[in-house]
């Protein structure tokens, strides 16, 4: 890995990948509602028309089924296509092309044509925006036999798994958080890859393992910081891919703590955490000194009115209270 | 336009293979050694077989839940078809995919799927790639009068004039959409009308008749070649089968929901039969020489029939194969 890193926002992160991953490979195209427009998408696609041109970066109709076949049909015909939807909620309208068609395609065709596509989702929350501009879907992706998940938490991992996914021969849904576009990291200048399937330990720790993910792995930082504070050693397992999950880090890491709590952005029932729960009750039940605790979203839609908002949304506090209830 | 011999004959062959091959299925159907549902293409292979003849072989086809007839007519091997169908190893999908997904990229049949309407994005999606490379390839979407129904066909339509991309979309009306007949689904029979307020040239021809279809493909083709696409070709036609298996409701019982009459009339416009007719009036072949090639395809294809069914099964072993690349 190069030295010559920077600083430079999450946002401008995942620009870089894109632009050097379509400075070097031809059949790297993006298409999209809003490609065009920051309103949309933030600072991720800037300079892209303007390098590339309106055939390579395509600014579309809402049209979010034929946008996301289409490609999906480019990518069977040989092309590594980016879609990208400017808020997840509008990608329920895309699931025939991702779920039925995309993820499915490689085994129902016996291994013939794979689908290498990047399905780039972004959350868009907050802001009393309400429940349809709120969601984060990473967990109906996730269970999908044939996708893989990435959500990277930070510039340096956006730019990584970017090109990893780019990279990768099947399809890729890649979830960002716009809460993220302006935190800042250093980030290396050359083109490098974070490996999909792996989980990075962001702090180690020997009281407790934080599994987070995406935005919450924020929160999860600060909240280890106050908790040393109290004298409890956090570890932080930040999983960068959702799926495939990276077991064998989940493992050891509470192997070595002893303690468990997952922290997700998602809802709670058949979310993040209860996958990872499920997993270290089959594979590291031994380990365990304690019950297994969960932050997540409560089920319950986003609500609009900003006071409502405040308490739907978890934040570092809401970690520190739940660690120091598993120590009182 | 004038076909050259050559061709017509190639129509007649392909048009018989698909039929052989699509009635030889009826007995393992009724019979149970075959399991997976097939929707068969009698009575629609002068559409398979004449839009597919005007392509070259880097072009690219999409097909839906009865896409037999566009595999073969495409070029696929069809000893890989059948197997593919009784589920064998072999199969051109592994027996993974079953009668429904059929793939052969050899020819650029790129795939075919049964969700209603969701390859003629895809389709969309394969003719964006060739302009992206500019390598002047043609992409064909086939879906039935039932697709009408997606929404995802009208925005395709939409996106392909946009960007002026190179496709065709194939709708095969054959008037029923699985049990619906077409004035149950629609309120008027006017299915290439649906291309009109999107800027497409459009046009419906009797799907029956398959040197129509060849020169209206042809026509299509040549202007998504030069950049002038898409285009939308309405093929009236009719099934001769059941919307799946043989018989509609209990297979081997001969039963269909449709009005006998309706039946009996498509009957006598079976593409095949009006092609033989062609073929003698133009003194091509004679009632003996049509008797001679049927004869011998039928024998060809009862022949990958006996084959088949010796090949192997995929193994229990490798059921994890092809989740992933």
């Amino acid at each position: 890995m190069s030295i010559n890193k920077r600083m430079l926002t999450y946002s401008y992160a995942i620009n870089e990948a894109l632009k050097q991953v379509m400075r070097i490979d031809r059949s790297v195209f993006l298409i999209g509602q809003g490609v065009k427009s920051p309103w949309y998408v933030g600072n991720t696609c800037s300079g892209l028309i303007e390098e590339f041109g309106e055939d390579r970066v395509i600014d579309t109709p809402v049209s979010e089924n034929a946008i996301t076949g289409c490609a999906v049909g480019a990518a069977i015909a040989g092309m590594k296509s980016i879609v990208i939807h400017p808020r997840m909620d509008f990608m329920f309208y895309a699931f025939d092309p991702i779920i039925n068609q995309a993820a499915n395609w490689y085994y129902m065709n016996g291994g013939k044509r794979s689908v290498p596509i990047v399905i780039w989702g972004i959350i868009n929350r907050g802001g009393e925006q309400g429940a349809q501009h709120s969601q984060a879907l990473q967990v109906l992706f996730a269970h999908i036999p044939g996708l893989k998940v990435v959500m990277p938490s930070n510039p340096y991992d956006a730019k990584g798994l970017m090109i990893a996914a780019i990279n990768d021969d099947n399809p890729v849904v890649f979830i960002d958080d716009r809460w993220l576009y302006n935190v800042e990291g250093d980030v290396p200048t050359d083109i490098y890859e974070i490996p999909i399937g792996k989980g990075n330990i962001l702090r180690h720790g020997s009281d407790i393992t934080i599994i987070s993910v995406s935005y919450m792995v924020k929160e999860s930082m600060i909240a280890a910081d106050k908790l040393t504070e109290k004298g409890i050693s956090c570890e932080v397992l930040d999983l960068r891919t959702v799926k495939p999950l990276d077991e064998e880090l989940i493992l050891k890491s509470v192997e070595k703590t002893g303690r468990l709590i997952i922290v997700d952005g998602g809802w709670k029932s058949f979310g993040i955490g209860a996958e990872i729960a499920a997993l270290v009750a089959e594979k590291g039940f031994n380990t365990l000194k304690f019950p297994i605790k969960r932050i997540s979203l409560p089920n319950i839609p986003a609500p609009a009115s900003g006071v409502l908002e405040k308490i739907y949304y978890k934040k570092a506090k809401d970690i520190v209270n739940e660690i120091k209830d598993i120590f009182k | 336009m004038t076909i050259k011999n050559k061709l017509l004959k190639n129509f007649y062959k392909k048009m018989l293979q698909i039929r052989f091959c699509e009635e030889g299925f009826i007995d393992p159907i009724i019979n149970g050694e075959i399991k997976c549902p097939v929707h068969l293409y009698s009575g629609q292979e002068a559409i398979a077989t004449g839009v597919c003849c005007a392509l070259r072989k880097d072009d690219y086809i999409f097909g839906n839940h009865r896409s037999h007839g566009h595999y073969i007519a495409k070029g696929g091997d069809i000893k890989k078809m059948v197997a593919e169908i009784f589920g064998k190893e072999r199969g051109c999908s592994r027996g993974r995919g079953g009668s429904m997904h059929l793939i052969d990229p050899l020819n650029n049949m790129l795939g075919s799927a049964p969700i209603v309407g969701g390859t003629i994005s895809l389709t969309v999606g394969a003719a964006l790639a060739s302009i992206l490379r500019g390598d002047k390839r043609v992409a064909v979407s086939f879906f039935g009068d039932g697709a009408t129904g997606e929404g995802v066909l009208y925005e395709s339509l939409n996106f392909a004039s946009l960007k002026k991309l190179p496709v065709i979309f194939v709708c095969e009306n054959n008037l029923y959409a699985t049990h619906m007949p077409i004035l149950a689904c629609r309120s008027k029979n006017n299915i290439y009308e649906i291309a009109k307020p999107f800027g497409i040239e459009t046009t419906v021809i009797d799907g029956n008749d398959v040197i129509k279809v060849y020169n209206v493909a042809v026509e299509a083709v040549n202007k998504c070649r030069s950049g002038k696409g898409p285009v939308f070709i309405e093929c009236l036609t009719y099934r001769l089968r059941g919307h799946v298996g043989p018989d509609d409701n209990i297979q081997g019982a001969h039963q269909d929901i449709r009005p006998i009459e309706e039946i009996e009339i498509w009957r006598k416009k079976d593409p095949i039969i009006m092609f033989e007719k062609y073929l003698k009036e133009n003194n091509l072949y004679n009632n003996d020489d049509l008797e001679l090639i049927k004869l011998k395809i039928k024998s060809k294809i009862d022949d990958i029939f006996s084959e088949v069914k010796s090949y192997k099964n995929p193994k229990r072993g490798d059921l994890e194969y092809y989740v992933y690349k």
